[in-house]
This record gives structure tokens, sequence and C-alpha cells, in this order.
């Protein structure tokens, strides 16, 4: 696999028009099938198998670090190596782990195309894909925050991270008040997909 | 999968962490991993990612050598956009490979 960014060169998960390559995207398979060199229920299996190489870890790794602050430290210093300790295998992802704190609070893109922490959190959602959400975060976080009904207050610095390139990022949100004593796995439950690109918040 | 093996660290580097630098305003053709966005702006570095094969030559087919050291910038939101509404700490990070940068 000589190009292995993972994105995949189309748009077809923009809002708008269809575009030029999911046109010939979906022609291609079109022309694929009925020419019997692939079947659509290989396609199926084939998204389907997707999902099973890139299982949804995230909220396991964070709850681990909100509850043990040695573990948190090092997942900072060094998210893949971190997971690793943790038993997750990221692969060949490096990950950058970056922590909201009462004084910044961060968010995750990539302008250039989806790159995504796939080894930790699966397939990337729809919007995190859109031409919307990749232009528009780096130009004008905050309301585009608000969008997704997270404010963020003026004291609090805004910082937005282009994964453009063989970093992969994923936020470390801030632990709510009201969750002392809680177990890991009671912790998982709060902190979703989206507080992991930085776009909402955990909520008890 | 079977990706390149090749992260290594950057014991030979050119800039280090705190450095002011410029990202080069050159618009060359081909597959590029600057945006456009950040082209000609000045930021700091913010740590160093390593060094990997050259994005810019995988993209071809070609083995990404001779590596490139990445790095992680910091750039402040108000010095990229005019209109710029946030607060002026708001910052945006990207990572800019070693060939792209200059002193600043």
């Amino acid at each position: 696999m000589k190009h292995h960014h993972d994105h995949s060169h189309d748009r077809s998960f923009d809002e708008g028009p269809t575009s030029e390559y999911e046109i010939m995207s979906r022609a291609m398979q079109e022309l694929l099938i009925e020419r019997g060199i692939i079947t659509a229920e290989e396609v199926r299996r084939r998204m389907e198998q997707f999902d099973a190489d890139f299982p949804y870890r995230g909220p396991r790794v964070i709850a681990h670090a909100w509850a043990d602050p040695a573990f948190k430290a090092r997942l900072l210093a060094d998210g893949k190596r971190a997971c690793a300790e943790f038993g997750l295998d990221l692969e060949a992802e490096r990950l950058i782990a970056v922590e909201n704190t009462p004084d910044v609070h961060n968010v995750i893109v990539c302008t250039l195309c989806s790159c995504y922490p796939r080894a930790l959190l699966g397939m990337p959602p729809t919007w995190y894909k859109s031409e919307n959400y990749r232009r528009r975060v780096v130009r004008e976080p905050r309301a585009v925050l608000a969008e997704f009904g997270t404010i963020v207050p003026e004291h609090v610095a805004v910082r937005v991270h282009d994964s453009n390139a063989d970093m992969r990022y994923v936020v470390v949100p801030m632990r709510p008040a009201g969750t002392d004593g809680w177990s890991e796995a009671e912790l998982a439950r709060i902190i979703t997909r989206d507080s992991l690109v930085g776009v909402t918040l955990p909520k008890v | 999968m079977s990706l390149p093996s090749a992260y290594t660290e950057a014991p030979a580097r050119r800039f280090n962490v705190g450095d002011r630098v410029a990202v080069k305003a050159a618009n060359p053709p081909g597959h590029r991993r600057t945006p456009h966005y950040i082209r000609g702006k000045r930021g700091v570095i913010e740590r160093v990612c390593g060094v990997f094969p050259n994005p810019e030559e995988l993209a071809y087919g070609f083995n990404g050598e001779p590596k490139r050291v990445l790095y992680r910038v910091r750039f402040q939101q108000r010095d990229l956009w005019a209109n710029y509404s946030g607060s002026a700490r708001d910052a945006i990070e990207l990572e800019i490979y070693e060939h792209w940068l200059e002193p600043a």
C-alpha cells in the first residue's frame, strides 16, 4: 500500500450535489458488479470489515487516564506507547493526545482529507469528513463549536489541531464534576466520540 | 496493514522546540501535505514529531527517501485570518515538514 494516508480522495460525504468523484466511484462499482468481477455482497462485507478492523476503543483509554493521573501523563507524552501499555495496538498510527484544561479547549480536524485516529476511534463520522466542517473549523472554530452546542468562554483558548500529515490526534476532555468514585466503566459511558474529537464535552 | 516502519527519532534537525519559523510561500504542483492556508505564515515549533518518509514522494509510488523531519508548529489565529473574532490566545497547530520551513 504505497499511498498510506487514510483518506479516500472522494467527497461523497459532503453536502450538496453529487461530486465527480462520487459519480466515477459509483460508475466503477456498477461496472465491476455488472462484469461479475465483484459482487455487491463483497462490497458490503468489506465495509463491515472496516468496522471490525477499527473498533471504537477510545473511551476506555480516556476513562483510564481520568482514573490514573500517572497513566494520563504517559498518554500525553506518547499516545501510541501508552495505548500499547493499555493493551491497544495502534499499529502504524502515531497518536498525540491533547488535554483540555480550564485554560485550553482542543478540537481536531483534517483540512486536507479525513485523517482520523481510526485505530482508536473507528471510522470517522460523516460530519468530520464534510467540506463544511473541514473548511470552517480552522477559520471560525468558536462558531462551529457553538453549532455542536459547545460554547467556549472567551477566557479559554481554542486550539485547533489540523491532522494534516503523519500524526493522529485525540482529545482528553476534562473529567466532569460529580463523577467522584465512579468506576472506569461508568466513566467510559459518558465519554462520547464527539468529545474525543473536541466538538462536545462529556456530560454527567 | 503493511505501512512503512520507518518512524524514527530526528537527531539531525534544523529546528528545535520554541524556534520561530515561517512556512514557505511556495506553490509547487503535486501531492503536498502543507495546506494552502498556512503557506507564508509564521509560527513557533511546538514539538518534533520524528522522521518520516516524504509523503510528497510516497504519493507517486516512490519510497519516500530521503526521509524528512516532521514538526508540529503552532500559529496564532489572528496571524492567519484578517477578521478572526475569537480570543487573541486562540491557536492552530499543524504538522509541517522541514523542507517547507525557514527560520523567522
